[in-house]
C-alpha cells in the first residue's frame, strides 16, 4: 500500500511537527472580515469557510437529546437506581461558628433501616489555614451554619432523615460575624485564627494565595498599570461611585449529588458535575487509589453554573459510606443545603473612580473592592476594570472578607457581573458629565474591534434609536428608559481535551469524549462536526460523552468546552476520514488523493470511480473499525484575540410609585468566535440574560445578623425570576472569526449577557428616572429609597 | 418531615369523627405540608378531607353564594358568576400563588393557612408563635413584615382570599361533631398574636369549615383586588388591597377597604373607607384614601417602603374597582 500524505504527516509530526501555512477568515462578515495567515501543524484539516458556506456546523441543528429531555427520559443523577442502593443524608451544623466537642451517633446507628454512619474528618470547600496547627481540633471547626458534619446511610430517604436528626453534636460556640461590612472592623470576631487560603476549582473561584491577611480581610491583591495619581491629575473630569452587590447562590434546578458504588476494584460514581475528570482525580486522591479504579459517569446534568467541580463533600462522603456499607449510596442535597454549603457568588462593595479627558480618553481607573466569599475566598471583581478599557493608568485593589457563611465557588463569569455593574454605571455617569452619548464614549474608550462592530449593530437597532437621551423625560408615574453596558470575557483553552472518532464497517460513526454535557449542548455540536466531515445528518452520529472510560474531556468551566474540544473532534474526524479513504482506495481502484467525502458520498476527483454512498464505501474497509484519537493542540496564534464580549441593551419601565422595575426588552449583541450551533448559543445568551436580571432585581442570600442563619433557604423567599419577569430578548450573534483552531469556536457561557445586563438595567433605570441605583438587588424597597433620596419620588 | 398516618375521608361525618387525638385536617395540603417539611410541626395523624365531595363547589342562592371550603382557588377565579359579581374574589383567588398551586389550594385552606414570617416558618428559630418567649423579626430581617397592628408578632396575614372575603362581608360556617354549627365573620376567625400567640384561628381541633357564605352585593357594587410582590410570578404580597364600592351614580355610598400584608390579621381601614364614603371616585379621593390606609402605621427597621406601597395599592385598586384605571401591570400575578 502506498503511503498517503496524511500518513506521512502523522509520522513526521512525531519527530518535529511539520507545519503548513494556511489562510484563515478573521473578523466579522459584513464588517471586518479579512484573511490572516497562520502556520499550523500539517496534520490539521483544511480551513473551514465561514458558517454560511458550511452545511451542518453553524446551523441551528436541533438538540441531540432535546426529545429525551422534553419527555423526561434523560437520566439525571437522581434518577439512577442501583440494586440495594442506600440513601444518605447529611447532618449539618446548626450554629455559625464553633469547635465541636463531640458527635454522638449512637442513637442514629440504632435507628431502623440505618446501615452506615460517617463522621466528616476533612471538610472540603472552606479556606484552609496556612498553619493548620492553629486549629488543633478533633473535628473540623464549624465556620458556618449548614456545614456538613456527618452523614447517615439508610434503606429509605425517610429513615436517613429521621436518623440524621438523632445525631447529637456538642458545640463549643464561638463569636461569629455574617455581615461583611462589620467583618472588616478590626474588633470583629475572626472567622479564622490565622491566615487562610482557598484552593480554586477548574471553573475558577478561589482567591489569590499568600496575600496579606489582617483580621478577616484577606488582601489586598493589587494590580497596577501606569501612574494612577498622574492619571487623575491629567483628567478633566473625575467620576466616583460606591457600588454594593449581594450574594447570589447558583440555585441550579438539580442540586449537588452523587450515587457512589464502591466495589473492591472499581469505584463507580454517577455525579452531577461539570467535570468528570476532576471528580475522578479528587476521589482517587482522597482515597489514595489509582485513577484507574475510579469511574465517573455524568449522562445528563441539571445545571452547575460553576459550583459543580470536584467530588466535594457529597462525593467523598457518599463514596466513604458506600465503602463502609458495601452498598451503592445516593447522596443528593436538599434545597436548603444547596443554598448553604456548595457555593455562591460573592458579594461586592466597590468604590470606583474614573478620570477622563474632555474627549472621553480615559486617564485613570481606580478600584478599591471588598467582597465576601463566606469562609472561602474569590470575591475579586476587578476583571472588567482591568480588561474592558485601556485607560492610561489603572489601580485595582481586591480584598476578600471572611464571614461565617458557606464558601463561595466559581459562578458564571466569577467577579464580572459585580465588576461590570460598577464599571459600566460609572462609564455612564462619565458620559453624562462629559455630555457625551454613552455609546460614543465607549467608541472612544474601547478599542476592541469586535465590540466596535457590536456597538454599530446597537446604534442601528430600533431599540437604541428609540432611546430618549434626556434622563427622566417621561411624564407620569411609570417611566421608560433604555441603557447599555458592555461585557468582557477571556479565551481560556483546556489542553486536557481529548476525543476519539470511530468509523465502523457498517458505515456507522461514533465519537467519544469524557466531556460532560452540562446543558450547553456539546453532544449536539460533536455530532454536527462529524456530520460536516462525513456528510451524514447529525442525528445519525452516535455521541458518547460523560464517562471517564472515554478519552479525558475538558472540565466545563471558564467557557472552555466548545472552544477546547471541537477542534479535537474535528481533527480526529478529519484524520479518521483520511485513514478511511486511504483504506478503501485500493478496493475502489484509485488512490486516497483522488477521493473526497461530500454529502454522504465518496467521490473521485478524476472521475475514475462513480460516486458511492459513504455506507457502501465503508463496507470496503479492510478492518472492522478505524479509530483515531486526537488531543488539543495549542491555539494557532495564542497571543491574539484573548478577550471577547458583547453589548447588551435593556429597556425598562420604572413604576416610580410602586418601586417596580420591569425589564421589557433586551437586545443582546454577542460574539463567540464561530458560533457552532446558533440555536444553542442563543439559548446560552437567553439564560445569561435571565440569570443576570434575576441577580439584578431579586436574588439575595439573607443571613440573620444575630443568629448567623439563612432565613430564606428555599426558592420561595429566595426569589428567582419567573416567566413574567423575563423580557423579550433579541439576541444578535456576531460571527467573529479569530483564526485560532480547526473549528475556530470560542466560548459563550460566561460572556453571555450575565456580565453586562445588570449595569444595562441600572443604566436604563437612570435613563428612565434620572436616578442611579448602585445597589443590587433592586427591589421595590431599594428603588423607592433611591427615588426618595433624590427627591424623584412621585406623589 | 416526620412519619405520619393519614385517614382518607369522603364524607363530612367521617371526617368529623376522625378529628380527635391531635389529628390535623389536610385539604389541598399546600400550607400544611410546607409546615411539616420546614420542620415546624410534626403531626402524627392527618385527616384528608380533599375527597369530601359535599364540601366542594359553588352554589348561587337568593342571599348570595355559598362556597364549599374545598373549592379550589382556580375554580373560584374561573367561575363566570363570580367574575361578574364578585370581581374582588375572582381577582384574589386568581392572583394568589401559581397556576399549579391554585389548582391544589382550597379556599378553606387558604383562609386557615398560617401567617407568613420566615422566622416562624423556620425550625431554626423558635418564637412566640411556637410558645417560646421571643420574636426574631423585630431585630432581624423584617423587610416583608407588618407595619401595623402587630403587637408582639409582626408576621403578616397570608391569605388573599381573606382580603376579598372580608371586603364582601362573608361568613364562615364551622361544624363540630359535639357542638354542632356556628357561624363567624371573616375577621372573627383570626386571633391576634397578643391574645393568644400559638393559636392562629378560633377553629377548634375538632371543627371543620363546612361552608363560606358570601352575601349578595348591594346594587351598584363594584370591587377589585390587587397584590404587589417583589416579582410578578408567584410572589407573596408585600402590599395588597381589596376594595368594594357601593356606587350610586358617580357617588360612592359606602366603601370597604381591606389589606393583608400590613398586619398579622387581615384588616379593614375605617379611615380609608371614610375618605370615600359620600364622594365621587377620582384620582384625588382615591389617593386620599390610600394615604389614610397607613395612618398610624409604625414600620420596622427594614419595611418603611410599605408606607409608600400600600397607599399606591389602595388608590390604584380603588380606581380599578371604579372602572377608572386598568389593572396595574405592577401588581403581581
Ligand atoms: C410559592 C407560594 C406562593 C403563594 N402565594 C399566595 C398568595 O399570593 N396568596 C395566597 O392567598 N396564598 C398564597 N400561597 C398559599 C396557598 O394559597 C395556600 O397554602 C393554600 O391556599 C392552602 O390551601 P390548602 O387547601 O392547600 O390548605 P392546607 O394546607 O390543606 O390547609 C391549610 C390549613 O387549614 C386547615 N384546613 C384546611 N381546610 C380546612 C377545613 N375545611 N376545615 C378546617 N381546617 C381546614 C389545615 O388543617 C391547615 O392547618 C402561596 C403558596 C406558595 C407555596
Amino acid at each position: 500500500m502506498t503511503k498517503e500524505p496524511i500518513e506521512d504527516a502523522l509520522t513526521a509530526q512525531a519527530a518535529a511537527p511539520a507545519k503548513k501555512t494556511v489562510q484563515m477568515p478573521v473578523g466579522v462578515p459584513g464588517y471586518t472580515l479579512a484573511e490572516e495567515t497562520r502556520s499550523v501543524p500539517a496534520t490539521e484539516p483544511p480551513v473551514w469557510p465561514i458558517n454560511k458556506d458550511l452545511k451542518y456546523v453553524g446551523q441551528p441543528i436541533e438538540r441531540y437529546d432535546g426529545l429525551l429531555k422534553a419527555c423526561g427520559r434523560a437520566r439525571y443523577t437522581a434518577d439512577v437506581q442501583l440494586p440495594g442502593m442506600l440513601y444518605a443524608k447529611f447532618v449539618n451544623a446548626t450554629v455559625p461558628h464553633a469547635k465541636v466537642v463531640s458527635i454522638d451517633t449512637s442513637a442514629a446507628e440504632k435507628y431502623p433501616g440505618v446501615k452506615g454512619v460517617h463522621v466528616i474528618q476533612h471538610v472540603l470547600g472552606n479556606a484552609q489555614l496556612r498553619n493548620p496547627a492553629l486549629d488543633p481540633a478533633k473535628y473540623p471547626v464549624v465556620r458556618y451554619a449548614g456545614q456538613p458534619m456527618a452523614a447517615i446511610a439508610a434503606t429509605t430517604p425517610y429513615a436517613a432523615e429521621e436518623a440524621a436528626a438523632l445525631v447529637k453534636v456538642k458545640y463549643d460556640t464561638m463569636p461569629f460575624v455574617v455581615d461583611d461590612v462589620k467583618a472588616r472592623d478590626p474588633d470583629a470576631p475572626n472567622v479564622f485564627p490565622g491566615a487562610a487560603d482557598e484552593a480554586g476549582s477548574a471553573g475558577g473561584g478561589g482567591g489569590p494565595h499568600g496575600v496579606a491577611q489582617t483580621g478577616n480581610i484577606h488582601g489586598p491583591s493589587i494590580h497596577k498599570r501606569g501612574d494612577s495619581e498622574q492619571g487623575f491629575k491629567d483628567a478633566d473630569v473625575v467620576v466616583e461611585g460606591h457600588y454594593v452587590t449581594q450574594v447570589q447562590t447558583h440555585s441550579a434546578l438539580e442540586t449537588h449529588g452523587v450515587v457512589a458504588d464502591w466495589k473492591p476494584d472499581l469505584l463507580t460514581v454517577y455525579a452531577s458535575t461539570q467535570g468528570t475528570s476532576g471528580v475522578r482525580e479528587e476521589l482517587a486522591g482522597f482515597f489514595k487509589i489509582p485513577l484507574t479504579n475510579v469511574r465517573v459517569i455524568t449522562e445528563y446534568m441539571g445545571g452547575g453554573f460553576g459550583a459543580k467541580f470536584g467530588a466535594g463533600n457529597p462525593g467523598v462522603v457518599a463514596a466513604a459510606l458506600s465503602k463502609k456499607t458495601g452498598a451503592p449510596v445516593r447522596l443528593m442535597l436538599d434545597r436548603q443545603e444547596e443554598h448553604l454549603s456548595v457555593g455562591n457568588r460573592p458579594s461586592s462593595d466597590q468604590v470606583l473612580r474614573i478620570g477622563a479627558k474632555k474627549d472621553g480618553t480615559l486617564t485613570a481607573i481606580h478600584l478599591i473592592a471588598y467582597g465576601t466569599a463566606g469562609c472561602g475566598t474569590g470575591a475579586g471583581c476587578a476583571g472588567p476594570a482591568q480588561n474592558l478599557y485601556q485607560a492610561a493608568s489603572l489601580h485595582t485593589e481586591e480584598n476578600d472578607v471572611f464571614i461565617n457563611a458557606g464558601p463561595a465557588s466559581a459562578m458564571r463569569a466569577p467577579g464580572h457581573p459585580q465588576g461590570a455593574f460598577a464599571l459600566e454605571q460609572t462609564m455612564d455617569d462619565l458620559a453624562v458629565k462629559l455630555n457625551m452619548e454613552p455609546i460614543d464614549l465607549r467608541d472612544k474608550a474601547d478599542t476592541h474591534p469586535v465590540r466596535r462592530v457590536e456597538r454599530q449593530i446597537v446604534r442601528e437597532s430600533e431599540l437604541w434609536k428609540s432611546r430618549n437621551p434626556v434622563a427622566g423625560a417621561d411624564q407620569g408615574p411609570v417611566k421608560r428608559g433604555i441603557g447599555l453596558a458592555q461585557s468582557v470575557w477571556y479565551r481560556f483553552v483546556s489542553m486536557g481535551s481529548n476525543a476519539e472518532v470511530r468509523i465502523h464497517k457498517d458505515g456507522s460513526l461514533e465519537v467519544f469524549s469524557g466531556v460532560q454535557d452540562i446543558g450547553s449542548g456539546i453532544r449536539t455540536v460533536m455530532a454536527q462536526i462529524l456530520a460536516e466531515q462525513f456528510g451524514v445528518p447529525p442525528s445519525q452520529i452516535a455521541v458518547k460523552v460523560g464517562d471517564t472510560n472515554y478519552p479525558e474531556g475538558p472540565q466545563s468551566g471558564g467557557s472552555v468546552t466548545t472552544l477546547s474540544l471541537t477542534p479535537v473532534v474535528r481533527d480526529a474526524a478529519w484524520q479518521a476520514s483520511q485513514k478511511f479513504l486511504a483504506d478503501i482506495a485500493p478496493a475502489l481502484g484509485t488512490t486516497a488523493g483522488d477521493l473526497v467525502l461530500v454529502d454522504g458520498e465518496v467521490r473521485s476527483h478524476s472521475g475514475k470511480v462513480a460516486p458511492i454512498s459513504f455506507k457502501r464505501a465503508a463496507s470496503k474497509m479492510t478492518t472492522s473499525q478505524i479509530a483515531v484519537q486526537a488531543k488539543r493542540i495549542p491555539d494557532y496564534d495564542p497571543k491574539k484575540y484573548l478577550t471577547y464580549g458583547g453589548v447588551d441593551v435593556a429597556e425598562v419601565e420604572v413604576d416610580t410609585e410602586a418601586g417596580r422595575i420591569h425589564v421589557r426588552r433586551v437586545l443582546s449583541v454577542h460574539d463567540c468566535g464561530r458560533p457552532m450551533n446558533p440555536a444553542q448559543t442563543i439559548s446560552q445568551i437567553n439564560g445569561g440574560i435571565i440569570q443576570g436580571i434575576s441577580f439584578t432585581l431579586l436574588e439575595n442570600r439573607l443571613l440573620d445578623p444575630k443568629y448567623g442563619v439563612m432565613v430564606n433557604p428555599d426558592l420561595e423567599q429566595y426569589k428567582i425570576v419567573g416567566s413574567r419577569e423575563i423580557p423579550e430578548i433579541d439576541v444578535r450573534l456576531v460571527e467573529a472569526y479569530l483564526g485560532q483552531s480547526s473549528t475556530d469556536a470560542s466560548g459563550i457561557g460566561e460572556a453571555a449577557g450575565v456580565v453586562s445586563i445588570g449595569a444595562a438595567v441600572a443604566n436604563a433605570v437612570y435613563n428612565a428616572t434620572g436616578v442611579r441605583i448602585r445597589h443590587t438587588p433592586m427591589t421595590p424597597a431599594v428603588v423607592l429609597a433611591a427615588l426618595r433620596a433624590q427627591g424623584k419620588k412621585m406623589a | 418531615m416526620n412519619s405520619f398516618s393519614i385517614a382518607d375521608c369522603t364524607t363530612v361525618d367521617a371526617a368529623l369523627s376522625q378529628l380527635k387525638d391531635d389529628a390535623v385536617v389536610k385539604a389541598g395540603g399546600v400550607d400544611l405540608l410546607d409546615r411539616m417539611k420546614d420542620g415546624i410541626e410534626q403531626p402524627t395523624r392527618l385527616v384528608n378531607i380533599r375527597n369530601v365531595a359535599e364540601l366542594r363547589g359553588i352554589r348561587e342562592t337568593d342571599q348570595g353564594m355559598t362556597l364549599g371550603p374545598l373549592t379550589t382557588l382556580a375554580e373560584i377565579s374561573d367561575y363566570a358568576h363570580i367574575r361578574e359579581h364578585y370581581q374582588i374574589l375572582a381577582d384574589a383567588c386568581g392572583h394568589a400563588a401559581t397556576p399549579h398551586i391554585r389548582n391544589m389550594a382550597t379556599v378553606g385552606g387558604n383562609l386557615l393557612q398560617r401567617v407568613q414570617c420566615w422566622y416562624y416558618r423556620s425550625a431554626d428559630f423558635q418564637c412566640f408563635r411556637h410558645g417560646k418567649d421571643l420574636c426574631f423579626a423585630f431585630e432581624g430581617l423584617n423587610q416583608y413584615h407588618a407595619i401595623m397592628e402587630y403587637g408582639t408578632c409582626p408576621s403578616v396575614a397570608p391569605s388573599s382570599a381573606a382580603v376579598a372575603l372580608l371586603g364582601l362581608g362573608a361568613t364562615v360556617e364551622l361544624t363540630s361533631a359535639k357542638r354542632g354549627k356556628r357561624t363567624l365573620g371573616i375577621r372573627e376567625l383570626y386571633i391576634v398574636p397578643d391574645a393568644n400567640p400559638t393559636k392562629f384561628t378560633v377553629i377548634e381541633p375538632d371543627e371543620l369549615i363546612t361552608a363560606i357564605l358570601v352575601p349578595k352585593p348591594a346594587p351598584g357594587t363594584r370591587s377589585a383586588y390587587q397584590k404587589y410582590g417583589e416579582k410578578e410570578s408567584f410572589d407573596w404580597a408585600i402590599a395588597d388591597a381589596g376594595v368594594v364600592l357601593e356606587m350610586e351614580g358617580d357617588i360612592c355610598k359606602r366603601a370597604v377597604i381591606t389589606m393583608g400584608a400590613a398586619s398579622p390579621v387581615v384588616r379593614r381601614s375605617a379611615q380609608a373607607e371614610a375618605a370615600l364614603a359620600g364622594k365621587p371616585i377620582n384620582e384625588e379621593t382615591a389617593r386620599a384614601a390610600g394615604k389614610l390606609a397607613v395612618e398610624g402605621a409604625t414600620p420596622l427597621s427594614m419595611n418603611a417602603y410599605k408606607l409608600d406601597l400600600f397607599p399606591v395599592a389602595v388608590y390604584r385598586t380603588v380606581l380599578l374597582a371604579a372602572g377608572k384605571m386598568n389593572r396595574d401591570p405592577s401588581a403581581a400575578g
